[in-house]
């Protein structure tokens, strides 16, 4: 057993670290999170804070920028990109793994084209669009775009078609229709699918910059992201110790959320291999 | 006997199945319908106009709208910015794919064979990719800090000038690049284990049988050749996610100093959600696009392949 340790142990070494290193930015945060503005232009190392005052960061922070807005923003955004995302995506899907109907290889077509094309190939003229139907610079234009999602169908598709033909067809003998076939036996086998896909999306959308910045204007929509972006600029570099309490703020939720479902979260982040 | 079974069955349930596939025909059509409406106005629609919108001049809130052929892309290929933010965009993912890559490998080979916290390595060396990338590039920004970022006060103790990592032209775009490494290598050794499970345990003994026991050997003989396939869809899904780097530069150097981390995405945010110059950024975006696209054709390529294969 020791000698299988003493042999084991210059891997768990090397594991280590490597975790310190990719640990060390959040230690950081953390750290200088509660570190008073003398200590840190002192140049400090430690990563305990030599007084108490810093502590007052967090409740600075939260005083003086709508930091909570911007995690409700956030939370807004992605309940409703995925609620839009499901109740497009799922019946789709399930037309296109379970029925048969004449134009059914052509719609499968136009999904497939769609994971070929990333958002930022049809971001211009969906950013003209909006513009011209006055929908810039509301929750709908960060919402909107991407109700619609080729990778939610895809995903729900390959899922629908695991599942027993049998089953559907004795649900059908039984009397139900297709729309109880769908909410009594699909969507209940659906839900770690659903799990896996929903996490993909929420992670996303939550830590997206590129549309929010091009899709809103007003401080009141900011998403975490550009909340904490225009924090920084702001600040203009003199309050660290408040800069990382915001940025500990906002990174909070999906941190803690990962570590609670861990297993869960790597499965729907790694989907994502699959869209590029 | 049992095909003259079958077919008075069949004959007999013809009129009823042909109803049947009406109603099925409907029905189908009825649940795909909203998503298509959807694809056409924010897929179908937009990737039509962002081609038309190439060959044109047009300004967001200018009258005017010309259609000038192929300047824009000749425009393009004369423009210095595009030139610097193309080279810059393939420098950081040459640096980005390869690097990320390697050392997801070796950390998910380290981690599958580690007897003890293999839940807790993974967990942790995937906590990057989960955090938001705007809020660990102004945590990095703030411990490059010449003056008074952590790294620096470390160089300091060890008697070195203070470097201006990402104020420096010659060093801010490797800098990116270290961030990048260090948020993507845990996506690839995720990747890399879910093919790692693949490999028959048989194959590790009968390399052993071979004389390869020792860990190195293990991993040349066996590991490698069998992880292949995975390995160049990794390989590729890394250089799309490169190509597409944004965040860190938006959030820290702007494409700065000296347009030394200007970007592709970021030049066409500038272009045209700044500048407003609509037609001269969908060029870019075409062109970007289509390189997006060859590499992503090779990667279905070869998941179909992979799936044959499987």
């Amino acid at each position: 057993m020791i000698r299988r340790l003493a042999r084991e142990l210059p891997r768990l070494i090397a594991l280590s670290l490597a975790a310190l290193i990719v640990l060390a930015p959040f230690a950081y945060m953390v750290a200088f999170s509660v570190k008073s503005s003398s200590e840190i232009f002192s140049g400090s190392l430690s990563l305990l804070p030599a007084g108490l005052d810093g502590f007052g960061n967090y409740a600075r922070v939260l005083a003086e920028r709508p930091i909570l807005r911007y995690l409700l923003n956030g939370a807004i955004v992605c309940a409703g990109i995925l609620l839009f995302q499901l109740i497009f995506a799922i019946p789709c899907a399930y037309a296109l793994a379970k029925l048969r109907f004449r134009g059914r290889e052509f719609v499968l077509g136009v999904v497939l084209f769609g994971l070929l094309i990333p958002i930022q190939a049809t971001s211009l003229p969906i950013y003209v669009g909006l513009a011209y139907t006055r929908l810039i610079d509301t929750y709908a234009a960060l919402i909107v775009p991407f109700a619609s999602s080729v990778f939610a169908v895809f995903m729900f598709r390959q899922f629908f078609r695991t599942i027993p033909n049998d089953l559907i067809d004795s649900a059908r003998l039984d009397g139900c229709d297709e729309f109880s076939v769908i909410t009594r036996i699909v969507l209940p086998l659906t839900m770690p699918a659903a799990t896996a896909f929903g996490i993909f999306s929420v992670v996303s959308h939550w830590n997206d910059l590129f549309w929010p910045l091009i899709a809103i204007r007003s401080p009141e929509l900011n998403t975490p992201p550009i909340g904490l972006l225009a924090f920084r600029s702001a600040e203009a570099g003199d309050r660290y110790g408040e800069l990382m309490a915001g940025t500990a703020i906002i990174t909070a939720p999906l941190v803690l959320a990962f570590l609670f479902a861990q297993r869960r979260f790597i499965e729907g982040i790694s989907l994502g291999a699959l869209k590029g | 006997m049992t095909a003259v079974a079958l077919d008075v069955k069949a004959q007999g349930r013809r009129p009823l199945l042909g109803q049947r596939r009406r109603a099925e025909s409907r029905v189908g059509w009825l649940l795909v319908t909203p998503l298509l409406c959807g694809l056409i106005l924010f897929l179908i629609a937009p990737c039509l106009a962002v081609l038309v919108m190439a060959f044109t001049d047009w300004q967001l809130g200018a009258g005017h709208i010309n259609f000038t052929g192929l300047t824009n892309f000749a425009d393009l290929a004369g423009d210095n910015v595009v030139r610097i933010s193309a080279r810059n965009t393939v420098v950081y993912a040459l640096m980005v794919a390869p690097l990320s890559v390697a050392i997801g490998v070796w950390l998910a080979v380290l981690i599958e064979r580690s007897p003890i916290g293999r839940a807790f390595f993974r967990s942790i060396f995937f906590l990057p990719v989960v955090s938001t990338t705007v809020a660990m590039a102004i945590v990095w920004e703030f411990l490059l800090h010449p003056a008074i970022g952590p790294l620096n006060t470390a160089i300091a103790l060890l008697g070195l000038p203070p470097q201006g990592f990402l104020n420096n032209a010659n060093t801010v775009l490797a800098t990116l690049a270290a961030i990048g490494v260090w948020e993507n290598a845990g996506y690839n050794m995720v990747l890399v284990m879910a093919g790692l499970k693949t490999i028959p345990r048989d194959l590790y003994d009968a390399a052993a049988v071979d004389g390869a026991d020792r860990p190195y050997e293990r991993f040349w003989t066996v590991t490698l050749p069998m992880l292949g396939p995975t390995l160049v869809f990794v390989v590729i899904v890394s250089f799309l996610r490169s190509f597409r780097v944004f965040e860190t530069v938006a959030a820290i150097t702007q494409g700065g100093p000296r347009r030394a981390s200007e970007v592709v995405l970021f030049t066409i945010y500038q272009e045209g959600f700044v500048f407003f110059r609509v037609g001269y950024a969908s060029a870019l975006t075409v062109v970007f696009v289509l390189v997006l696209l060859a590499i992503t054709l090779i990667k279905f390529r070869l998941l179909d392949r992979s799936v044959h294969y499987g």
